[in-house]
């Protein structure tokens, strides 16, 4: 019987998007949970060049970077829907729009985290809405009119996005800005209450509560020392 | 019917090198189209409208985007000449080797040739270390992918021309066949490959073109 173990810890985006592979396949996993802030033997052992999570171990193989995990995952456990198309161009939409959003959307989210200033905040939200409008496009393209960027069914493209649906849905909350809006990406609102309540998925995304929670242990500035 | 293949590239760019070198291995024909990037052609941003860069391919009408993409959508296509193996896990290996090029060996490098004087001097040593780990994985291999040349080498590629260009520019030298026994060997066997050797950029041309890189990045940091 193989044996699956992921390194990881519930609020990385990357990691839930390994928890969603491993979900749709219906794979069994021991879920090795990293403390934020520590890097355990096991990961420092299993991933040596980048030392970060998600790693996912199978049968003593450690495989890093979480759209390559998705990847292998697809590859090895073929029952059921892959993830992936078959058709190749399809394939390269799909890798295309998952290389934007670690490209684009990725490095915003951390800046709208750090942004102090009222200005700044402003700029990088202008930025993401952009992105977003970009992916409402890619979505509509990829979609072809079903529900998911991969057709009838979740796939790759949705995963790589998927990861951050608790986050955007904590930014709200915490900025008082709604990052999916009816009014600028109807259809990218409509895909991401889908994914949400998508019974393999639904448990995977991180809820409001303990990401907010993580955020405030661990990312909300300090009161100011005075000089 | 022939179908036809086109690729939208600049003469120096090493993203659209891969490209060549990709449909060389594999025997197929294609079209090149030169880019000016100063003046990019429409149909450049009708292909490309999200990042207006190259390379492009275009297929059956269809364009592709981002040199790693387009690597893979060849080797979807067009199964002679495998550049990836067989096995998932050999091939999440060459996938993480091919993205650790551009995610942490490119910056690494452009930041020590973009640079100067003591911000110069802080980045060499984060470079060397990133040409260590290189070093280490190519230990007791012909290729990242083993006995023939594949997608990790490709998306590598740059790094054994380009690193001479540079060090001839800033007179910086990064690795050394002593210390890098491993990588140098790399470079040799990946350069002897007739497909890789016979599409380098011609080299006085990289060198004029890379110093006025740097110049003007200079010029630019200067001015802040």
């Amino acid at each position: 019987m193989a044996s699956l173990k992921l390194i990881g810890a519930r609020p990385s985006p990357y990691v839930n998007r390994v928890q969603f592979a491993l979900n749709l396949k219906s794979l069994d996993y021991e879920f090795l949970v990293e403390k934020f802030g520590t890097k355990s033997e096991l990961l420092l052992k299993s991933n040596p060049v980048h030392k970060k999570i998600p790693v996912l171990i199978h049968d003593d193989k450690p495989i890093c970077e979480s759209l390559i995990i998705v990847e292998y995952i697809d590859e090895i456990w073929t029952s059921g829907p892959p993830l992936l198309p078959s058709d190749p161009y399809d394939r390269a939409l799909a890798r295309f729009w998952a290389a934007y959003i670690d490209d684009k959307w990725a490095p915003l989210l951390r800046e709208l985290r750090t942004a102090q200033e009222e200005e700044e905040k402003k700029r990088v939200l202008d930025q993401m809405f952009q992105v977003l409008i970009q992916l409402e496009g890619a979505y509509r393209q990829c979609s072809k009119g079903k529900a998911f960027f991969g057709g009838d069914n979740v796939g790759y493209l949705d995963i790589a996005l998927g990861g951050f649906l608790g986050w955007m849905k904590v930014a709200e909350k915490l900025i008082g800005v709604r990052l999916l809006d009816e009014a600028k990406t109807p259809a990218l609102v409509g895909w991401a209450e889908r994914f949400c309540s998508h019974d393999a998925l639904k448990d995977a995304v991180p809820t409001a509560e303990e990401l907010l929670e993580f955020a405030q242990k661990h990312f909300m500035a300090k009161p100011p020392t005075p000089n | 019917m022939v179908e036809e293949v086109k690729l939208f590239r600049t003469w120096s760019s090493p993203y659209a090198l891969r490209i060549v070198w990709a449909l060389k291995l594999k025997g197929i024909e294609y079209e090149t189209i030169f880019e000016d990037i100063s003046n990019k052609s429409p149909l450049l941003l009708r292909y490309n409208p999200v990042h207006k860069k190259v390379p492009v391919l275009l297929h059956r009408g269809k364009s592709i985007s981002e040199s790693l993409v387009i690597l893979e959508y060849i080797e979807d296509t067009w199964k002679q000449a495998p550049l990836l193996p067989e096995s998932p896990y050999e091939i999440a290996r060459a996938h993480f080797w091919a993205k650790f090029s551009d995610s942490k060996l490119m910056p690494a490098i452009w930041h020590v040739f973009l640079t100067q004087g003591k911000q110069q001097e802080e980045a060499i040593p984060p470079a060397i270390e990133i040409l260590k780990i290189i070093e280490e994985e190519l230990k007791g291999k012909k290729y990242f992918g083993g006995q023939t040349i594949g997608l990790a080498d490709i998306a590598f590629g740059w790094m054994a021309n380009l690193l001479y260009v540079l060090e001839e520019i800033t007179g910086l030298k990064l690795m050394n066949t002593q210390n890098f026994p491993s990588l140098s060997a790399w470079i040799n066997n990946f350069s002897d490959v007739p497909a890789i050797k016979e599409n380098w950029p011609p080299h006085e041309k990289l060198v004029t073109k890379f110093q006025a890189i740097r110049e003007k990045y200079l010029a630019a940091g200067a001015t802040k």
